[in-house]
């Protein structure tokens, strides 16, 4: 699987923002990952015990926040969360719509020391 | 101390995609990334469009395996040419992978690259490699409940193939309900049956992708 590449980047986006503001040591890595995702958030864990190694978010938590599928409905405007397993407008029914979340995945905070 | 950070995990990914997107639009080839599981006929329907389509368009390959190039040498077995990539390993083709590769064609004298990923129905489809049309398959024998438990590479295509249409009766398997599942999660793609070995099917398919083609090459 690809989890040691998601591993390496969210070290890539994690070590450099901690050293910027002078910090010595992350306690704690927040992720937001949409639920269309297929990121398996145990098998973070593990790659990122062993990544994570020797640096200073070495033991680090690692916290994950599952972000709903949310649409625009180009038919009435709705804007908003939908189902995941059958994505329509919840509003008028409609199947013309961009995406607007659910497939991500991105480092959205770190709690340091 | 809290420190926001708000940074995409694949952002890297998502930035070589793009260069390889501008480069393409400047070079008006066409990248078609084929996705789907171990032996669902990616290289079969590649070359099933190579001796459709040799004539109308000039036409590349990459070939995209874990290892070796049975796949690669195929296809140069066609006179086309043909990259193999290994990724020793990896589940999945990166953008950067592609931006390497690019260089290695004369992309003034083609007009569209299909990229066969690894196969897999999980990784290839969280990494955009800049392509223009994305297609992912699935055939006859692998079950018909793949779109329910893969959602995001079925969610982010442009067309599923349903491929080995003529085994269908071998096999118990519900065309209509993968059907069903795919447009719910993705109303906008096209499902295809077809069966590369037979020719069923195909020029339907055909009929689908050449206009995408047409549209990035002109």
């Amino acid at each position: 699987m690809h989890e040691l590449a998601i591993v390496e980047g969210i070290l890539d986006a994690a070590l450099p923002e901690a050293k910027r503001h002078g910090a010595s040591k992350i306690l704690e890595i927040r992720l937001k990952i949409g639920e269309l995702s297929g990121v398996i958030p145990e098998c973070i864990e593990e790659y990122f015990s062993i990544a994570a190694a020797g640096t200073m978010a070495e033991g680090a938590r690692i916290r994950v926040e599952r972000i709903p599928v949310a649409i625009r409905c180009n038919g009435c405007g709705y804007e908003g969360e939908t189902g995941k397993k059958r994505i329509r407008c919840p509003k008028c029914g409609g199947a013309d719509f961009r995406l607007v979340s659910g497939r991500e995945y991105y480092v959205d905070s770190l709690e340091v020391e | 101390m809290e420190i926001k950070v708000v940074k995409q995990i694949l952002q890297w990914n998502e930035d070589v995609s793009r260069n390889v997107a501008a480069l393409l639009k400047k070079k008006k080839v066409c990248l078609i990334n084929v996705m789907g599981s171990p032996g669902a006929g990616k290289t079969s329907l590649i070359t099933a469009i190579i001796a459709a389509l040799r004539d109308k368009y000039r036409i590349g390959v990459i070939e995209g395996d874990i290892a070796g190039s049975i796949d690669a040498q195929k296809i140069e077995a066609l006179g086309i040419p043909v990259v193999q990539l290994n990724t020793d390993g990896a589940c999945h083709i990166e953008a950067m992978s592609i931006e390497h590769i690019l260089p290695m064609f004369d992309l003034d004298s083609l007009d569209v690259i299909f990229v066969e990923n690894i196969g897999n129905l999980v990784c290839p489809a969280e990494f955009n490699i800049g392509e223009d049309i994305r297609i992912a398959m699935l055939s006859v024998p692998e079950g018909d409940d793949k779109a329910e438990k893969y959602p995001l590479m079925f969610a982010t295509s442009d067309c599923v193939v349903i491929n080995k249409y003529d085994a269908r009766d071998f096999f118990d398997f519900d065309d209509g309900r993968v059907e069903r599942n795919v447009l719910d999660l993705n109303p906008k793609a096209s499902v295809i049956r077809l069966s590369s070995r037979t020719g069923e099917g195909l020029d339907g398919f055909l009929g689908w992708l050449t206009p995408g083609i047409d549209r990035k090459i002109k």
